[in-house]
């Protein structure tokens, strides 16, 4: 029986790009689904009632939502190859202790700093330091996962697509403040064909932007 | 069975804490109590142990502290498996649908619910309490989805949701009192009502409910805390 897996998207989102990305390191086949966040489809408003958003991958006609959640399935679900998370329980706890940080912190603050508003510099400083904090945490490492990418790497490399529409909105400079992340990130990027077709180009991101910005009124 | 490294840095008033002791009853695992003065300056093992939050609950095994209730939660169901009671279902979408309403709890119910607590106008207040009861109906539709007709979210033993949301009643019953109304009723949500026994009543739940009182006293002190702006946020 062949598994039907579904990917409710919206291409310039990164929690997307995190699903895209894990299915991608699984080999799992599956069909995506462009969603107008503007003008949800009745299979959104259906698969995802509570929260409305996207991603949802559906599995066999099931869907699940969240994409830290999804991850995880994913892991549990396709265990064949390329783990994402470690299998020692303390390492397992660390792992989803950074992928929730970036979670709690990153799409939020980040979003702060592109709009442009009154505390657009406290957003600034509070990305600069939790990027830091992230760089701290990779240290010497190849990957946040260690020799191979895993849930952290994956949940955070997104958002790096999204570094210059922060960096041209904001007006500075991730790549002075944390050099090695950015080079964390180009390393994904090179080493992984998931993560490389699953990244937009960050110009198409802040065209993106850029437009948005535009239907909201802040330009 | 005893554990020598298994410490718990907390308070009584915290739901959060409360989670963790929940599952290490569940597990018949013995551990050291470590109480944090929400009301006091923040302390030295605190801040060492948890550098990025600086909140509690804090739990150490071996020495290693491990934050964030959920995931603290996570890590002993992974740990103590001898127990016949498991936390998380072992079916993976089974497992997603009952991460899917934790977090629902965390990031839904939860700020709801605080923001009912430390309402400084009738205006936030009103507001607040409109979203807490639709969280309400909303929960008690997931119950009805997840038990399968037993007593609790996860099924006939209680679960990862159960201890997410059971954590929240000792609260809910301060504030709702606060209110002047019944937060979880038996007229919108029956089913959360009849939980809402069967969770306090377990076992390994009962030794670790907080005083209603108490917790309403201590509420009064922790909203005028938030309130001057010098509060932790949990």
């Amino acid at each position: 029986m062949e598994d039907e897996v579904v990917l409710l998207d919206f291409w310039p989102s990164s929690f997307a790009m995190r699903v895209k990305i894990a299915l991608g390191e699984k080999g799992i086949k599956y069909k995506c689904k462009q969603e107008d966040l503007f003008n949800k489809s009745p299979l959104l408003l259906e698969m995802n009632p509570i929260h409305k958003k996207i991603p949802v991958l559906i599995h066999n006609g099931k869907p699940i939502s969240e994409s830290l959640i999804i991850l995880q399935y994913i892991d549990q679900v396709w265990n064949h190859k390329s783990p994402l998370l470690p299998s020692d329980p303390y390492q397992r706890s660390q792992a989803l202790f950074w992928a929730d940080y970036i979670d709690k912190k990153i799409y939020g603050i980040g979003r702060r700093v592109w709009m442009g508003k009154e505390d657009q510099e406290e957003a600034k400083e509070e990305l600069m330091q939790c990027l830091k904090t992230l760089e701290r945490e990779l240290g010497d490492k190849l990957y946040f996962g260690g020799q191979n990418i895993g849930v952290v790497d994956v949940a955070l490399v997104p958002f790096t697509t999204w570094f210059y529409s922060y960096e041209t909105c904001g007006n500075f400079s991730i790549e002075a403040g944390c050099p090695k992340l950015v080079a964390w990130a180009k390393r994904c990027k090179e080493n992984y064909r998931s993560v490389s077709e699953a990244l937009p180009h960050p110009l198409q991101i802040y065209e993106y932007v850029m437009e948005l910005k535009k239907r909201l009124g802040l330009v | 069975m005893a554990e020598s490294n298994v410490k718990v840095l907390g308070t009584w008033a915290s739901p959060f804490v409360m989670r963790v002791k929940i599952a290490l009853h569940l597990k018949s695992v013995l551990y050291e109590d470590v109480e944090e003065d929400l009301l006091a300056p923040k302390s030295e093992l605190l801040l060492k142990s948890n550098p990025v939050y600086k909140k509690i609950p804090v739990f150490f095994h071996a020495h290693s502290p491990i934050c964030e209730s959920l995931i603290i939660l996570q890590y002993i169901d992974e740990v103590w498996t001898t127990s016949a009671s498991s936390i998380l279902p072992s079916d993976p979408y089974e497992r997603s649908q009952s991460r899917f309403w934790a977090a629902y709890v965390d990031d839904k119910f939860f700020p709801a619910l605080r923001r009912l607590l430390i309402g400084a106008t009738e205006e936030d207040k009103k507001a607040a309490l409109a979203e807490v009861v639709e969280g309400t109906v909303v929960l008690e539709g997931a119950f009805g989805e997840l038990s399968k007709g037993k007593a609790f979210f996860g099924g006939d033993n209680i679960g990862f949701v159960d201890i997410a949301l059971g954590s929240l009643l000792g609260w809910i019953e301060v504030i709702g009192k606060q209110c002047e109304t019944k937060l979880v009723s038996e007229a919108k949500t029956p089913r959360l009502v009849q939980w809402a026994d069967c969770f306090s009543a377990h076992e390994a739940v009962k030794d670790v409910l907080p005083d209603v009182d108490k917790l309403a006293d201590f509420g009064l002190k922790l909203r005028a805390k938030i309130l001057k702006g010098l509060a932790p946020t949990n």
